[in-house]
């Protein structure tokens, strides 16, 4: 371990030079002058977010936004989701600096856990609680709030379950062992429906018929009308509104554990384990509150998008979800919640909409042939943006400015992955 | 190695914690019952074991010849290649236009098109032994070649600049190459399955009751072992191997004795990739189909491999390619082709938590 800069005064980055940085750096400064704006912005990004339904989807900017650049209700969701998995991830592989190739299975985990208790899959039941369907069907139906708590314990416990053994491996010792989870637990989801006999998945078949969101007749009158009394696929704002909510709770937890004493350890970790543990960090307890708080927000988003998209198959949890989440974080900037937002709003963009929309543009270009197809270099994009940030801007486009002295630092760190607690 | 390190030490008492020996009793239970299960599949089938357990170690020996690659480049630069599984599912692709279309083949990439170099090489099931022999070896070699080029290619372009960030950079890195090799097959041949012709000699070498061994069995092993023995020959006694565990021992020391430390990298990985071919192209021949997205669950098979030989190790990851194909083979054969991945992947990880160091432990520094 060569000597390193004290994390008070994180060295001059020495590739500081760049466009957006300066950009940073004058708005920095322009913030100080003009305090308001410290908590001016973030209100109008959520007003603007909130809004989005009225100047995006119809209205006036429709034409750029919905028509232009394909951001429609579907889209829109997707995003959201995405953005809360990437925070999510932010906590593992951001700020606790833990590598999670296997990030998918507590997406995965979350929605099954909305399957388990929120469809008709155990049909010999018949538990209800609070839920909000129009008549009384069998199976396990709990009100949708209750399953998405629910659906962040159990990915939680889980969490600390895969952790408590793995999180004393070293970094790539330990991505590997992640990643192996992250294709056992869908694996375990496919081949669910003959375990001793009982069906817990419904195997490839996939689970259907989930329950929706909603508020019941009570609260909906009470509310003058306002909040459904279940959400339908026809009414998409209603989602978008819950998603964007659980969002904002994703983004204030993710703040303020990072100004917290475990957000600290989390650094402190992430910088150098030995030097954390030798000032008292507890290594493994730190590490897996990290983990299992990740779990807990890929939780949430999987209750989220299994009732969305109102299907829960093995085959979409997939090696590629959890790529392409660590791809938003990394692209985005590690550590950073800005960043992260807005790299997985970017990357979710493209993944859903803006490569077609891009492969229709170049389609137009007189001279391309129009059997010419984008979606098969998805794959090559996705993974030439790695290669590209991790050889250029290892720190990502907007990173914290601890990270990226941290990435220039280099060498020093060489070793810091040998710890093992 | 932490516990042969103790074990010399004579004046520290060791004490067991309760959890490490109710682990340990554990595992010797779950040992017995797989012991038990296997005897008992083998008494009450014998011929059906022996088939399987051929079958394991053909499979095995294709494991150890990609799980070389990992352990080999691990060794030297302690970064897990993820790329290599593609790597390998090119030398497939490869040597499936070599037998269908007769030619070597340069995808372009970003484009569709296709750089083609005629040997006549074009072969079918009914073509003359002759032919057969020469597009077996020109298969062989132009794969090697290929994938050779690749990996050396992805080392210069991606890993070389980012040798002193931190572990995690390279390893992003290799996800990434990983992607874009994915998507170069993809581009290159299509979506679907890429059958090939079997051109592999036909018949059996003995019958035992229901459990056959046939002659495209028997090729797999005859092209793995001489390839072992030559590596086995070059990392020891030649200079460039010499070199090689030089580098794997202490770079910085190696190259201030003037060993040209880029190369001897450079080296490793274009030994790593030719293995990566010649499995891709026996894989191609024995198999007889594969696919673009074939690389990343076989590599990460090999990968296992490697780790549960000892990672870092050659002959570790020999052995845990064949222990590895005789799980994946018992799995099949007596249990329920569902579970293989589940098991493997279960296998990587046990190892991983409670022997990082593989069957046969870590002997990085002294090569094998």
């Amino acid at each position: 371990m060569s000597d390193q800069a004290s994390p008070e005064t994180p060295k001059a980055p020495s590739r500081s030079s760049s466009t957006l940085s300066s950009w940073r750096a004058s708005y920095r400064r322009y913030r100080n002058e003009h305090k308001w704006l410290g908590w001016g912005i973030p209100l109008a990004v959520v007003f603007l977010a909130f809004s989005y339904p009225w100047w995006g989807l119809e209205g006036p900017l429709a034409f750029v936004f919905n028509d232009g650049l394909g951001i429609d209700s579907d889209t829109l969701f997707n995003m959201s989701v995405y953005v809360m998995l990437a925070l999510g991830l932010n906590v593992v592989v951001g700020y606790a600096g833990l590598l999670d190739l296997g990030y998918v299975a507590f997406f995965a985990l979350g929605a099954y856990t909305l399957g388990w208790f929120g469809s008709g899959l155990f049909t010999n039941l018949d538990w209800h609680f609070l839920d909000t369907n129009a008549s009384r069907l069998p199976g396990i139906h709990l009100s949708f709030w209750v399953v998405v708590l629910l659906a962040g314990a159990i990915c939680a416990l889980a969490g600390v379950l895969i952790g408590w053994p793995t999180l004393r491996l070293r970094g790539d010792y330990l991505a590997i062992v992640t990643l192996g989870f992250g294709e056992i637990i869908p694996d375990v989801f496919r081949n669910g429906d003959d375990i001793a006999g009982h069906n817990l998945t419904n195997g490839v078949r996939g689970l259907t018929l989930l329950d929706r969101p909603g508020f019941g007749e009570r609260i909906h009158d009470a509310s003058g009308g306002i909040l459904p009394v279940r959400y339908t696929s026809l009414e998409l704002r209603p989602w978008y509104f819950t998603v964007l909510a659980m969002m904002l709770i994703t983004i204030f937890v993710n703040l303020r554990l990072r100004d917290s004493k475990m957000g600290r350890a989390w650094i402190a970790v992430r910088e150098d384990e030995i030097a954390a543990s030798a000032m008292g960090v507890p290594l493994m307890r730190t590490k897996l509150w990290a983990y299992a708080i990740g779990a807990i927000f890929g939780g949430f988003a999987g209750a989220v998008y299994g009732s969305f998209i109102n299907g829960i198959f093995p085959t979409s949890f997939s090696f590629q979800i959890s790529v392409i989440v660590l791809v938003m974080v990394i692209v985005g900037g590690m550590g950073n919640i800005w960043g992260v937002i807005a790299g997985a709003m970017l990357i979710s963009w493209l993944n859903f909409r803006g490569l077609d929309k891009i492969g229709a543009w170049i389609s137009d270009v007189p001279g391309v042939s129009n059997d010419f197809s984008i979606a098969k270099y998805k794959f090559g994009i996705f993974g030439a943006l790695l290669v590209i940030m991790m050889l250029f801007r290892p720190e990502g486009l907007i990173p914290s400015t601890r990270r990226k002295a941290e990435f220039a630092e280099g060498e020093g760190q060489a070793t810091l992955y040998d710890a093992r607690a | 190695m932490a516990t042969a390190e103790t074990a010399s030490r004579p004046s520290f008492e060791r004490r067991l914690p309760i959890s490490q020996i109710l682990l340990w009793v554990a595992g010797a239970v779950l040992a017995a019952l797989i012991g038990y299960w296997l005897i008992k599949n083998a008494v009450e089938s014998p011929d059906r074991f022996l088939e399987v357990t051929l079958i394991g170690i053909t499979n095995g020996s294709i494991y150890a010849l990609v799980a070389l690659g990992y352990t080999l480049v691990y060794g030297i630069i302690e970064l897990i290649n993820f790329a290599h599984g593609d790597n390998f599912m090119l030398g497939t692709f490869q040597t499936n236009g070599i037998v269908n279309d007769g030619s070597f083949q340069i995808p372009l990439f970003p484009t569709s098109f296709v750089l083609a170099l005629p040997l006549g090489t074009a072969a079918t099931a009914s073509s003359s032994s002759g032919q057969k022999i020469y597009t077996i070896l020109m298969c062989l070699f132009f794969s090697m070649l290929f994938c050779m080029v690749i990996n050396v290619s992805i080392e210069r372009i991606g890993y070389k600049p980012l040798r002193n960030q931190p572990r995690l950079v390279p390893l992003i890195t290799a996800i990434g190459f990983s992607f874009i090799l994915q998507d170069v097959g993809l581009v290159w041949k299509d979506a679907g399955p890429q059958p090939l012709p079997n051109i592999l000699p036909t018949g059996n070498i003995f019958h035992w009751r229901g459990a056959t061994y046939g002659w495209n069995d028997f090729i797999v092993i005859a092209v793995t072992i001489p390839l072992l023995i030559a590596l086995s020959y070059l990392v020891r006694s030649t200079r460039s191997g010499k070199a090689m565990r030089a580098t794997a021992q202490d770079m910085d020391a190696s190259s201030m004795m003037g060993i040209n430390v880029d190369r001897t990298i450079s080296f490793t990985f274009a030994l790593g990739g030719a293995l990566a071919g010649a499995a891709g192209a026996i894989y191609a021949l024995y198999i007889g189909t594969s696919k673009f997205d074939l690389g990343f669950r076989l590599g990460l098979f090999a990968f296992t491999a490697a780790v549960l030989g000892g990672i870092g190790n050659l002959s570790g990851a020999v052995l845990g390619g064949v222990v590895l194909g005789l799980i994946q083979a018992y799995t099949e054969g007596f249990w329920d082709a569902r579970w293989t991945t589940t098991v493997i992947f279960s296998v990587l990880i046990a190892i991983l938590v409670f022997r990082p160091s593989g069957l046969l432990g870590e002997q990085v520094p002294e090569g094998q």
